[in-house]
């Protein structure tokens, strides 16, 4: 058994087909519970008010815009190092759901900063960085489309992948390398167990695991399609020269 | 339980919050859905045409 059988296409298309049947359901039993639980069932809190509510989507959505990019850069260098197609379009797939994310984690996190900061914006190390890793989303979904050669698309956006890269790592740590900043250092860590409390805690673990399932769900559909698109390209391109 | 909820004077900003994302992914979604069934539609037409066989389930 190795993980490259699914470099072919077929056999990606046939296995990422029945993960996605159970995968779909078991996503939106986990987002909706997770969702339900922390909008609906959890306290204020004694600082933040309701406002405590927004992290069930903050935290999720800022934590997939990081780790997005870096499935990116993973598939990236598998482009790049062994050429394997479907690894490319696995980081072209995944861009699009990335950039998503980055911006639900800047807009909820603008909406969250406003009452507690006092503004919706700050110049701060992290926000900066994340702002800076959406555009990096956008330059890389515009790079795919600029560059009619597949191939080379793909080299160039593997390129500008892993010089994003910096910024995602930078999204992360941004707290830990400078304490100027507005934004509070990590709510979750792995060293410490957690600086949140019981009430937030579960259903925040709910709303982390239905957001990954999404991701993963919308990555392996976008893939398909990628699949398709390139597969369509090629059968219209031999029709050309028929 | 729909008693429970208590949002207070942060009530714009959470709701905002939660519409601004919930829009998001459902643009996400659908924008998602609706390429890849016209790109399984364009490939099944020309797969036709071409008289091939789908390789793929």
């Amino acid at each position: 058994m190795s993980i490259w059988k699914y470099a072919n296409p077929v056999l990606f298309m046939k296995t990422s087909g029945g993960i996605l049947r159970v995968l779909v359901p078991v996503t939106a039993v986990l987002m909706v519970t997770g969702l339900m639980w922390g909008f609906f069932f959890t306290p204020p809190e004694m600082k933040q008010g309701s406002t405590v509510k927004i992290i069930f989507l903050h935290v999720p959505t800022a934590m997939l815009g990081i780790n997005a990019w870096l499935m990116m850069l993973v598939a990236s260098l598998i482009w790049l190092i062994r050429r394997h197609h479907v690894s490319a379009l696995a980081a072209k797939a995944a861009a699009p759901v990335g950039a998503t994310m980055t911006l639900a984690a800047l807009i909820t996190g603008a909406i969250w900063g406003e009452p507690m900061w006092g503004t919706w914006w700050a110049w701060d190390p992290r926000l900066t960085s994340f702002l800076i890793l959406f555009l990096f989303y956008l330059g890389y979904m515009a790079l795919w489309e600029a560059i009619d050669d597949p191939d080379t698309a793909a080299d160039l956006t593997s390129v500008l992948c892993l010089v994003g890269s910096v910024f995602a790592i930078l999204s992360r740590y941004a707290v830990n390398f400078w304490n100027q900043g507005l934004h509070q250092g990590p709510s979750l860590t792995i060293a410490q167990k957690q600086h949140v409390a019981d009430a937030y805690w579960y259903p925040l673990m709910i709303s982390i695991g239905g957001f990954l399932c999404f991701f993963v769900v919308m990555v392996l559909l976008r893939t398909r399609t990628e699949i398709r698109a390139r597969r369509l390209k090629a059968l219209l391109a031999r029709e050309r020269m028929a | 339980m729909w008693a429970d909820i208590q949002l207070g004077k942060y009530e714009v900003t959470v709701l905002s919050a939660y519409a601004a994302c919930l829009v998001l992914i459902a643009a996400l979604i659908v924008f998602t859905l609706v390429k890849g069934r016209r790109v399984r539609r364009e490939l099944d037409e020309v797969e036709a045409r071409q008289g091939r066989n789908r390789r793929e389930t």
